[in-house]
C-alpha cells in the first residue's frame, strides 16, 4: 500500500486553538476531518503537508439545527449523520439524495461536509447542493467570523474561499416554505466520481408558479448555478415544456471535459437530460409539501 | 446420459445427513477465515525481515540515460538499492518467460512500458523502502511510444525489442488453424454471411490481494525458501532453478493462503526474483508486496484481442462455417502463461457449442509498449475470446435472419449423440447435451414471458434486453504429450497416506487461492474410501511437502487433480482389498466394496472398515507377498483429453434510455461440469465468475492515452462490480459427465467467466435493437451505449 | 509520538510516527493481521474496521487520528470458542472463498445488525456496497448476513461471554507458514 511521507501531528481541542495551530504552523499545515480526500492524496504523494492538524475532537462542530429559517449544519458532521437526518430529508431532500450517492456507507462514516466543500472537487456532490440550496458558508480566522455565499466560496477547482489561516465552521441553509429539491447523479458504478449529476431546488408561490428556482451541474464544467434555465422557470407554472428549455439552456451553459467517464457530447446530453429529471423531482416535491 | 437436476437442496452441514463423499458441506478452510487466521503473504513475518520496493518507469517508452543511487543509499535505513547494471553482473537481468521470450527484471536498456521495474531498494521497513524510492535520481529520453496494435506491424512504427539482434519489426507470432481453403468454399456459396469486428478490451484479474514475495536465501546451505503468491508452486521451482542458478533440490517454495488469484499469480515477476536478489545480497530475508497500482500496471493482464467474425450460414438458420482473424495485443514481452504449443492459448475452440462443416482463424501477436501477460482472469487460456466472438456472432446472425436467437442456438447445436465430438479446428468434445441445458436455462428464465414483456416494454420505449450465451469450455490441460508450460507437462501427482488409526492425509500439486480445495479434494477421497472428510488434511502449496505437478489456473484442479486424487485412493482401497482378503482369510476377488469397508460377498457381516485395515497395514500380522507395511500410495495424472464443462446463460437487462446506464436485472446461469463434488462450492465458482462478466461487460477496462500512460491504474479507475451492479444470481445445473475422467468431474472454476460477457453484451444489444445496433464493444458504460444510441457506438481502443 | 487506544476491549498504548496509517498499526504493531490492505485509494474497503461500532477504512485513518477510540477487528469478533452469528453465517452459506475481503465484509454486517436486526437484502447490499469482493459475486454474503439475522441467539451467547474482552492476537505475530492449518470446526 501506498504510505504518506513524513509530517507531524497535532490534536485541537476547540476551534480557538484549531485557529491558534494554523496560525503556528502557517501555510504548510492542512486541517484533517474524515481525510478521505487528503489521506489518499498524501499516500499518492501529491500533497505533503508539514503539519495535520486534526479537528476531530471538535464536537462544537459536530451539529444539524433547525434555527428558525435556516438549517445549520456544523462543518465536522459527518456524510453519514446528514444522510440519516430525518430533519434533512423532510426540509432538503436533494441533501439526502446527494448523500445516498456520494463515495459509499464506509467512506460517509468519515468524510465530512466540510471537508468535501474544502476539497472543492470539480465532481464534488455537496458543492453542488450548496449552491443550489444557496447555503452560506460560516467560515472563522484570526479576525473573526465572517459569512460566505456559496458563489463566492467555490473559486474554481480544488479552491475556495477560506484562507490557509480559516476554518470552515458551518454551512447555513436557507429554509423556504413550499420548496422541494432534489439531486441525480450518473455514475458507472456506485461509488464513483459523477460522469455528472445535477441538483435543483424549486419554491412555488401560492398560486403555484415557479417563486424561486436554482439549478446546479456536477463534474460538467460550470461554476455557480445555471442562470440561464433559473430565469426561464421563475414567475411560470412548472410544466414539462418548461423543463424542457431548462434542459436546452443547461446543456448549452455546462463545458465539459471529455475522458474516461465520457465524451463532450454525452455529458451535455446529461446536463440536458438530469435537469429535466431533477426538476421534474424537486417541482413534485415542492407541490407536496404545499398540499401537506 | 444427462440427468437434469432441481436446483440444490441447502441442508446446514454438520447435520446428521451430512454426506461422507459428495455434497454439500461447509468448507474447511473457513473456521480460520471466520477467525481472521488466514496466513496471507503479508501476514509473513520472519526474524530479521526487510521490506523492499520497486521504482518504476513513469514513461512508456524511453531510453534509459542514467541511475543515481547515492542518496538513495544514503538513508539511515537502506541496506541494498538493486539496479538493472546490478543484475547484468549477476546474469539476472533478463529472465525466460512463460512463452519462450524473456523479460526485463530491472530496465538496463529501454523502458518498454509505463510501470516497468527500473530500480529496488531494500530497507528496514516498508516505510523506508517507499521513501529512499525518491531519493533515486533516473534521467530518461523518452522515445515514441506505440500504442495503438493495429499501427504495431507499420513501417514506421518504434521497435520496441530493439535488443533482440535482427529484430526489425513488432510481429510475435502468426499463427493459424482450420482449412482456409473450406472455409473460403463455404462462405463463396453461403444464402447468408454476417461479419464483425469486436474488441475483447484489457482488462485485469486484480485479486484482492496483490501479488507478493519473502524470499529467505539461507547462505550456509545454499537453500533458497520462497513465501510467494503463486497459483503454481512447482512450475515456479523449476524456473527459478533456471533463472537464479541455484539447484532445484535447494529450492523451496511455498505458497500461504493466497488472497484470490484468477490467473494473476501464475507468472514470474519481477518483484519475485528482485527479493530473491535482495535477500541473498543482504543476507536476511526481503519481503516485497505490490502495491495496487503495481499490480494494475505490471502484472498479467488479459485479453486485448482485436476480433474480425465472419460468419456463414443459410438462409434458414443451418451455421456452415466460421472464421476469424485476430489482432493479438501482447504489451512489451510475450509472457503469457499458456501452454508451449498454443501461442493464442485455447482460442481454437472459437466454433463453441455449434456443429460446422468448417473453420478457419489466424492469430497475428504483436508487442506494444503496455505491461506483459494476456492469458489471465479466469479466461481458461482465452476461451473467454473464443467465446464472446461465436456468442456474438451468433446472435448477429440471428438478427440478420430475424430468428430468435435462442431458435438459432438449438438448431445449430453438437447432439448428444455426437459425443465424442471432434470439432473443425483438432478438439474432440468428450461429452455433452446442449439442448438439455439451454431448454432448463429457458425454463428458469421464463423465456417466452420474457419475450412478451419485451414486446409490451418496447411498446412503451423502456429499454429492455434478453441476452443468450451459450458456452463450452476446455478445461483441464494436459495431456502431457500435448501441452507443456515451458518443457513441463501438463500432468499432476497426488499422495496419500492413511495413518494407522484411519485419519488421511492428501498431499497434491495443486494450491487454492479460495476455490477450496482442503474441502473438495477430502471429499473425493472420502467417496472413494469413505473416511469422513474431517479426516482428511489436505496439503498443498508447499514444494518441500508434496508431489510435483503444474498448479492450478485454466479451471484443472479437479480435472488434473482431482483425477491425481481419485486414482491415488482408489490404489489405496486396493492395497487395502488386498490386506483385508489376509485380515479375512479369504481371496481379494471374493471381496467387495461399499463405501469405507470391504466385505465378503454373500456374507456383508465379514467385513473390515478402512480403519481397521489401516491399524493392520501398520501392526503386526503378516501382510501379503509384496505389499508394504503401510496405506499409502502416490500417483502422476496424466489426463488423456481435456474435459469440455458447458452452459447456457441468460441475462436480462433494463437500459435507462435517457442517461445510457445498464442495469442487469436478471442473470439464469445453468451450468454442467458433469459429476458435482461440492454444490455449494460449485456455486460459489459460478456467482464469482458471473460478477466477473458484469465487470466486463459493464465496466472493467485497462486503457491507455496515446503517450502510454496507464488509465487503469488505481480502483479509482479500474472499476470491479459492488453487491449494488450484480443481482441475486439465479443457478441451475445439468449433470453430464466426464467419460475419460476418474469421476466424471470436468472443472468449474472459469465457466461463468467465460460464459457471461457475452450474454450481457447480447442483452445490451438487443434492448437497443430499437435503435438499430447490432453491435458494441465492452465495456458498455453508460457513455459508450448513449453512443451506440446515436447510432455511432465506439471500440474501445 | 505516543498514541493509546482500545482494541477488542483492551487497551493498547505504543510510540509511533504520526504517518503510520491505522491498518499498518493493526497488523504490524498489534499483529493483528486478520485485518487486510488492498488498494491505494479508500476504494476496496479490504481493511474495514469499527471504530467506536462504526465500519471505517483503516488505510484512510491514521493511528494517530485513532487515538482515544474503539477499535474492534475480527478478531474481536467471536468470544473465546463462540463465534458471531456473522461468523458462522459466513460458514454456512458459503459467504467467502479466499477470506481476503472476508473480515472487512463480517465487521460491516455485524455494524448493520447492531443497527437494523432484520435488514432487507438491499439494505445488505447498500450496506457493503464500499467493499469489493472478487470472489463470491455477493450474492452469498447477502445470505451469510440473514442467516446472521435468523440466527440471533448466537449473538446473546457471544455478548454473555464477553466478546469485548478478547485482544485476540497480540501474540500472533507469524514466525511461519502454516499452509495446512485447520482450526477445529466450532459450532455455536
Amino acid at each position: 500500500m501506498q504510505i504518506p511521507a513524513s509530517f507531524d501531528y497535532v490534536r485541537a481541542s476547540t476551534v480557538d486553538d484549531a485557529l491558534e495551530l494554523l496560525a503556528r504552523h502557517g501555510p504548510e499545515s492542512r486541517v484533517i476531518a474524515g481525510g478521505h480526500s487528503l489521506l489518499p492524496m498524501m499516500k499518492l504523494r501529491l500533497a505533503r503537508p508539514e503539519w495535520l492538524i486534526d479537528i476531530n475532537d471538535l464536537f462544537e462542530l459536530d451539529f444539524i439545527l433547525l434555527d428558525g429559517d435556516r438549517l445549520r449544519v456544523g462543518a465536522l458532521t459527518r456524510h453519514t449523520a446528514l444522510l440519516e437526518s430525518t430533519e434533512v430529508a423532510r426540509l432538503f431532500s436533494i441533501i439526502s439524495d446527494a448523500e445516498a450517492v456520494i463515495a459509499d456507507p464506509v467512506v460517509r462514516n468519515r468524510g465530512t461536509i466540510g471537508g468535501s466543500l474544502c476539497q472543492a472537487d470539480p465532481a464534488e456532490d455537496l458543492s453542488t447542493v450548496c449552491d443550489v440550496l444557496r447555503a452560506v458558508a460560516v467560515v472563522r480566522g484570526p479576525g473573526g467570523e465572517r459569512l460566505v455565499d456559496m458563489n463566492d466560496f467555490h473559486r474554481g477547482p480544488y479552491e475556495t474561499a477560506v484562507a490557509p489561516d480559516e476554518l470552515l465552521c458551518e454551512v447555513r441553509f436557507p429554509v423556504r416554505p413550499r420548496s422541494g429539491s432534489a439531486y441525480e447523479k450518473v455514475e458507472r458504478r456506485v461509488g464513483d466520481w459523477a460522469v455528472a449529476a445535477a441538483g435543483a431546488a424549486i419554491s412555488l408561490a401560492e398560486d403555484g408558479s415557479v417563486e424561486a428556482a436554482a439549478i446546479g451541474l456536477t463534474a460538467l464544467g460550470l461554476d455557480g448555478t445555471v442562470a440561464e434555465a433559473e430565469a426561464v422557470l421563475l414567475g411560470r407554472q412548472p410544466s414539462e415544456e418548461l423543463f424542457v428549455e431548462a434542459g436546452r439552456l443547461a446543456a448549452i451553459a455546462c463545458d465539459p471535459v471529455a475522458d474516461q467517464r465520457g465524451q463532450i457530447d454525452y455529458k451535455r446530453h446529461l446536463a440536458d437530460e438530469l435537469t429535466r429529471r431533477v426538476l421534474r423531482q424537486a417541482c413534485a416535491r415542492a407541490a407536496q409539501t404545499q398540499e401537506g | 446420459m444427462t440427468v437434469i437436476h432441481e436446483r440444490d437442496s441447502n441442508p446446514a452441514a454438520g447435520d446428521a445427513d451430512r454426506p461422507v463423499g459428495y455434497g454439500r458441506i461447509q468448507r474447511k478452510e473457513d473456521p480460520r477465515f471466520v477467525r481472521g487466521k488466514g496466513h496471507y503473504i503479508d501476514d509473513l513475518v520472519l526474524p530479521g525481515m526487510l521490506h523492499g520496493a520497486i521504482l518504476r518507469a513513469p514513461v512508456a517508452h524511453a531510453r534509459l540515460v542514467s541511475i543515481d543511487t547515492t542518496n538513495a543509499l544514503a538513508h539511515p535505513k537502506v541496506l541494498a538499492v538493486i539496479t538493472g547494471k546490478d543484475l547484468e553482473g549477476l546474469k539476472l537481468a533478463w529472465a525466460p518467460t512463460l512463452s519462450a521470450d524473456v523479460q526485463a527484471v530491472l530496465v538496463t536498456d529501454k523502458v518498454r512500458f509505463q510501470g516497468q521495474e527500473v530500480a529496488f531498494v531494500v530497507a528496514e521497513d516498508r516505510y523506508a523502502a517507499r521513501d529512499a524510492l525518491e531519493l533515486i535520481d533516473v534521467e530518461y529520453d523518452v522515445l515514441p511510444p506505440l500504442v495503438d496494435a493495429r499501427k504495431a506491424l507499420d513501417a514506421d512504427a518504434p521497435v520496441i525489442r530493439d535488443e533482440i539482434p535482427g529484430r526489425t519489426d513488432n510481429k510475435i507470432f502468426d499463427w493459424e488453424i482450420g482449412n482456409a481453403a473450406e472455409t473460403e468454399a463455404l462462405f463463396a456459396s453461403a444464402d447468408v454471411v454476417v461479419r464483425q469486428e469486436m474488441v475483447y478490451p484489457r482488462v485485469h484479474p486484480a485479486p484482492m490481494e496483490t501479488c507478493g514475495a519473502v524470499a529467505d536465501f539461507d547462505a550456509v546451505n545454499g537453500k533458497l525458501t520462497l513465501y510467494e503468491t503463486t497459483q503454481a508452486p512447482h512450475a515456479h521451482r523449476t524456473l527459478f532453478a533456471i533463472v537464479a542458478g541455484i539447484p532445484e533440490h535447494k529450492i523451496r517454495i511455498v505458497s500461504p493462503d493466497i488472497g484470490g488469484g484468477f490467473g494473476n499469480k501464475v507468472g514470474i515477476y519481477p518483484g519475485y526474483i528482485l527479493a530473491v536478489v535482495g535477500s541473498i545480497v543482504t543476507g536476511r530475508p526481503v519481503k516485497w508486496v505490490e502495491d495496487r497500482s503495481e499490480n494494475l500496471m505490471s502484472t498479467s493482464f488479459a485479453r486485448d484481442y482485436i476480433m474480425e467474425g465472419e460468419i456463414a450460414a443459410t438462409k434458414d438458420g443451418k451455421i456452415l462455417a466460421l472464421r476469424t482473424n485476430v489482432l493479438a495485443d501482447h504489451g512489451a514481452f510475450n509472457a503469457t502463461a499458456q501452454p508451449t504449443k498454443t501461442p493464442a492459448g485455447f482460442f481454437s475452440i472459437f466454433t463453441g457449442s455449434y456443429d460446422l462443416q468448417a473453420a478457419y482463424c489466424k492469430v497475428t501477436g504483436v508487442y506494444t509498449n503496455k505491461a506483459p501477460g494476456g492469458v489471465a482472469y479466469a479466461c481458461s487460456f482465452r476461451v473467454t475470446e473464443a467465446v464472446y466472438l461465436v456468442e456474438r456472432m451468433v446472435d448477429i446472425l440471428a438478427r440478420k435472419l430475424d430468428m430468435d436467437p435462442a431458435e438459432l442456438r438449438l438448431k445449430n447445436f453438437i447432439k448428444p449423440e455426437q459425443f465424442p465430438y471432434a470439432n473443425k479446428t483438432g478438439w474432440v468434445y468428450d461429452s455433452g447435451n446442449y439442448e438439455a441445458a439451454m431448454r432448463k436455462s429457458m425454463e428458469l428464465a421464463g423465456y417466452e414471458d420474457l419475450r412478451r414483456e419485451q414486446v409490451e416494454k418496447r411498446a412503451k420505449g423502456e429499454l429492455m434486453g434478453i441476452g443468450i450465451s451459450f458456452f463450452t469450455e476446455v478445461v483441464g490441460a494436459g495431456p502431457r504429450k500435448h501441452f507443456d508450460i515451458v518443457g513441463l507437462g501438463m500432468a499432476d501427482g497426488a499422495e496419500l497416506r492413511v495413518h494407522p488409526t484411519g485419519k488421511a492425509v492428501v498431499r497434491i500439486s495443486v494450491q487454492s487461492q479460495g476455490q477450496g480445495h482442503e474441502t473438495t479434494f477430502a471429499q473425493i477421497v472420502a467417496e472413494e474410501l469413505g473416511i469422513p472428510p474431517e479426516n482428511i488434511d489436505v496439503v498443498h502449496g508447499d514444494t518441500d511437502q508434496t508431489p510435483f505437478g503444474l498448479g492450478t489456473y485454466g479451471s484443472r484442479s479437479t480435472p488434473v487433480s482431482g483425477g491425481a486424487v481419485a486414482l491415488v485412493a482408489r490404489k489405496v482401497r486396493e492395497k487395502a482389498k488386498l490386506i483385508a482378503a489376509a485380515m479375512l482369510e479369504t481371496r481379494p476377488e471374493d471381496l467387495e466394496w461399499e463405501k469405507g469397508r470391504w466385505f465378503v460377498k454373500g456374507d456383508p457381516t465379514a467385513g473390515k472398515t478402512i480403519e481397521d485395515i489401516a491399524m493392520a497395514a501398520h501392526g503386526t500380522m503378516t501382510l501379503p507377498e509384496g505389499i508394504d507395511g503401510n496405506l499409502d500410495a502416490e500417483v502422476t495424472y496424466d489426463p488423456p483429453n481435456l474435459t469440455f464443462p458447458f452452459g447456457a446463460y441468460i441475462c436480462v437487462v433494463d437500459i435507462d434510455p435517457g442517461t445510457g446506464h445498464v442495469k442487469v436485472r436478471r442473470f439464469i446461469a445453468v451450468d454442467d461440469c458433469g459429476t458435482r463434488i461440492n454444490p455449494m462450492i460449485i456455486e460459489g465458482q459460478v456467482h464469482g465468475g458471473l460478477t466477473d462478466g458484469v465487470g466486463m461487460a459493464l465496466m472493467e477496462i485497462i486503457e491507455f492515452d496515446a503517450d502510454g500512460n496507464n488509465l487503469g491504474g488505481s480502483f479509482m479507475d479500474y472499476l470491479i462490480p459492488t453487491a449494488m451492479e450484480v443481482p441475486d444470481w439465479e443457478t441451475g445445473f445439468t449433470v453430464t459427465p466426464s467419460p475419460h475422467h476418474p469421476i466424471g468431474a470436468k472443472g468449474i472454476g472459469e465457466s461463468a467467466t467465460v460464459g457471461s460477457p457475452p450474454a450481457i453484451v447480447n442483452a445490451v444489444v438487443d434492448a437497443l435493437a430499437p435503435y438499430g445496433v447490432v453491435h458494441m464493444d465492452m465495456p458498455c458504460t453508460p457513455a459508450r451505449v448513449w453512443e451506440a444510441m446515436q447510432g455511432r457506438p465506439r471500440p474501445p481502443i | 509520538m505516543q498514541i493509546s487506544m482500545t482494541v477488542n476491549g483492551n487497551e493498547v498504548t505504543s510510540e509511533i510516527e504520526p504517518r503510520v496509517l491505522l491498518v499498518h498499526y493493526i497488523r504490524e504493531v498489534l499483529g493483528l493481521t486478520g485485518t487486510h490492505w488492498g488498494c491505494d485509494t479508500t476504494n476496496c474497503g479490504t481493511c474495514v474496521v469499527l471504530m467506536d461500532g462504526q465500519p471505517v477504512k483503516s488505510c484512510t485513518v491514521l493511528a494517530a487520528m485513532a487515538a482515544g477510540h474503539d477499535i474492534r477487528t475480527v478478531e474481536g469478533l467471536a468470544a473465546g470458542a463462540t463465534l458471531d452469528p456473522i461468523q458462522q453465517g459466513f460458514m454456512e452459506e458459503h459467504g467467502l472463498q479466499c477470506g481476503f475481503c472476508t473480515p472487512g465484509m463480517m465487521l460491516t454486517a455485524r455494524a448493520l445488525l447492531d443497527k437494523n436486526p432484520h435488514p432487507d437484502d438491499i439494505e445488505i447490499r447498500k450496506a457493503i456496497s464500499g467493499q469489493i469482493c472478487r470472489c463470491t459475486g455477493y450474492a452469498t454474503i447477502v445470505r451469510s448476513v440473514q442467516w446472521a439475522a435468523a440466527h440471533p441467539a448466537a449473538a446473546a451467547g457471544a455478548a454473555g461471554e464477553g466478546a469485548d474482552e478478547v485482544l485476540d492476537g497480540t501474540d500472533t505475530v507469524v514466525e511461519d507458514v502454516a499452509t495446512e492449518t485447520q482450526d477445529a470446526e466450532v459450532k455455536a
